[in-house]
């Protein structure tokens, strides 16, 4: 049973993809990194490729933390909804196998935030 | 031989006449189809006359009893006014508690007096139902008067003008607004078991008494002289939520794992909600009362234990997870302060960084986390403020499906990891802050697909607008006033012309 309910009880979820204008829900975390109190929560085309995600989307994101600039973006790891990720740069979003509401966490080597603090 | 007619009967026999001699059995209909709500739980109920009213109260005593108490209030909130009670408070930064309490907790009375309503409604045995419809009329007062109290403060600081609107629409307000939402909409045995038992009865010294001995402790008269008017009320609805717990565990052996589920699930919406009255006591409290971890030690880990330990008899278990909410205690108002300092400029009340003395007293009172996790993000934010790059968070967080709170909050095991659960249901996913809210929306996934979740919202398209400023106009902010930083406030400029005042007098 999906509900204890008096009847029956059968409504659409509010946050489908077709609401969202064309975009997805993408989940965002820069791991080590608790400036940023909460992964963050962005609409994205599908289509959108990686590569602005990360040379675009994320310095409008995570840009004021100072450790922002110094990230080795080819030395970061992914993980893509629980597993290990390599992202294709060129391919897009939905070809790299993001979803409506994917979770994206990303680590950056070396760098621990705040006073070593991961913040 | 004809006995004595008394010429009035006594209270016991009034009461009992008001909640038994008023009811019958209804014969045109039958009793399932005038009671439809409370037996779809699965609860089962073989004698209704099992139950022990805890009020003993009778109308006419409720309303001379109120009505007295109600004399005394408002005679205090109208000297309050006339002596300029919140010149006598500790600062300014207090009335950003009182903020909070009027959008996020006085609301919530409102909802209380609406489900006990209609659960007052909903019950076939008299007991339980005039026990409810007299707590509806107790949450009614409670809002009212909370109201009366705290509107002295509207008169001279931001952010108090738009209470209800506020908490139905902004996106930290659906935290308790979700809350309520969630017990309402519950069949009645949940929702006395929620709002009866685990909030008013387990959880309400964690809510009430901080709140209202903060007020004591920071000199605000008023919103003390409110919790003792609303104490008397509350010391019955606790009974209540005792009584309903007992009435169902004594009644049939297979109410009790339900009863277990439940606790478990209020525990933990409980707890989360409560992460808001932790930042309350250890940063917005200008005179501090005692840490959260103080606080959480005596009244859940004390006497919560004493309680679960007398339950035991009836097969009853402490709430899952218990032991992490207990970890939690560590860490739980840092993170929830983080959550608001990140986004304050779309918050109706101002947060900032504690000054020294304030971060050594959390230093002293979390000496295990607090220097490690947390004063070196606060002295960094401090030194980024002063010089003139106050930090905010420019990108909308992820909230939890359930609690609805930004996903802020870690695991307790690895304070620097937030903590990520997921679960699918019909090809969608769901994404919760912890297994406590997973097992929540596991249980009844029907029901979370359905939450409003203000920041998907506001990406479809349904809250004003698409940018920032849109959005807090919807919610009726008064922008650079009601939001932003407590330093360059216009609430900081006012007090500290009263303060300059002062001191030339
Ligand atoms: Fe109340
Ligand atoms: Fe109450
Ligand atoms: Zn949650």
């Amino acid at each position: 049973m999906a509900v204890i309910s008096i009847g029956e009880y059968e409504f659409e979820p509010l946050d489908k993809e077709e609401n969202f204008h064309g975009n997805r829900l993408t989940y965002i975390n820069w791991e080590n990194h608790l400036l940023f109190c909460s992964p963050v929560c962005l609409p994205l085309p599908a289509d959108m490729p990686f590569a602005a995600l990360v040379g675009e989307v994320l310095g409008g994101v995570y840009a004021k933390h100072p450790d922002f600039e110094k990230i080795k973006w080819d030395e970061v790891t992914w993980r893509l909804d629980g597993k290990d990720f390599s992202p294709d740069m060129e391919k897009s979003l939905g070809e790299n196998g993001l979803t409506h509401k994917s979770l994206l966490r990303f680590w950056t080597q070396g760098l621990h935030g705040i006073a070593g603090s991961n913040s | 031989m004809a006995a004595k007619r008394k010429k009035k009967l006594g209270l016991k026999q009034r009461y009992s006449m008001l909640t038994r001699g008023l009811d019958w059995e209804t014969s045109y209909q039958k009793m399932d189809d005038v009671f439809p709500y409370d037996n779809y739980e699965g609860i089962y109920i073989h004698d209704w006359e099992g139950w022990e009213d805890p009020f003993r109260l009778t109308m006419d005593a409720y309303w001379k009893f109120q009505s007295e108490k109600e004399k005394k209030l408002y005679a205090v909130i109208d000297s309050f006014a006339q002596n300029n009670g919140h010149l006598g408070i500790t600062d300014a930064r207090y009335v950003n508690a009182i903020k909070l309490f009027l959008t996020g907790v006085s609301p919530l009375e409102y909802q209380a007096a609406r489900g006990f309503t209609h659960v007052g409604r909903q019950f076939r045995g008299v007991g339980p139902r005039v026990a409810c419809q007299m707590q509806a009329l107790d949450e009614l007062r409670h809002v009212q008067t909370q109201v009366h109290s705290m509107s002295h403060y509207n008169k001279y600081f931001d952010g108090l003008h738009s209470a209800p609107h506020m908490h139905d629409n902004v996106w930290y307000l659906s935290v308790p607004k979700s809350f309520f939402d969630d017990a309402r909409t519950a069949g009645p045995f949940e929702f006395l078991t929620s709002i009866s038992f685990a909030f008013e009865y387990v959880l309400t010294n964690l809510l009430f008494v901080p709140f209202m001995s903060g007020a004591a402790f920071n000199g605000d008269m008023a919103t003390v002289t409110f919790g003792f008017s609303a104490q008397s009320d509350e010391a019955r609805h606790m009974t209540l939520g005792l009584e309903v717990i007992k009435f169902m565990l004594e009644q049939d052996e297979r109410n009790v794992p339900i009863v277990q589920r439940w606790m478990d699930k209020w525990f933990w919406r409980g707890t989360r909600m409560l992460s808001l009255v932790a930042m309350m006591m250890d940063y917005m409290l200008p005179k501090r009362v005692m840490s959260w971890r103080e606080a959480w030690d005596i009244y859940f880990t004390e006497a919560g234990g004493a309680l679960f330990k007398d339950l035991e008899r009836y097969g009853i278990k402490p709430p899952k997870y218990a032991d992490i909410a207990t970890k939690e205690a560590e860490h739980i108002s840092h993170q929830a302060w983080h959550i608001f300092y990140n986004y304050t400029h779309a918050a109706a009340f101002h947060t900032w960084v504690p000054d020294k003395e304030e971060l050594d007293w959390l230093s002293e009172k979390y000496p295990d986390t607090f220097d490690k996790y947390y004063r070196p993000r606060l002295e960094y934010l401090d030194k980024e403020e002063k010089a003139g790059r106050r930090f905010y968070n420019d990108t909308l967080p992820m909230l939890c499906q359930v609690c609805q709170i930004p996903m802020g909050f870690t695991d307790m095991d690895d304070p620097t990891t937030i903590s990520f659960k997921v679960s699918e249901y019909k090809d969608d996913k769901y994404h919760t802050c912890s297994n406590g809210c997973k097992d929540i929306f596991d249980h009844e996934p029907m029901k979370y697909v359905q939450a409003w979740l203000p920041v998907h919202q506001i990406y479809q398209g349904n809250c004003g607008g698409s940018e920032m400023e849109d959005v807090l106009k919807w919610y009726k902010m008064n922008l650079g006033a009601d939001n932003l930083d407590y330093n360059g406030s216009p609430d900081q400029k006012l007090w500290d012309e009263w303060q300059a005042h002062r001191t030339k007098v």
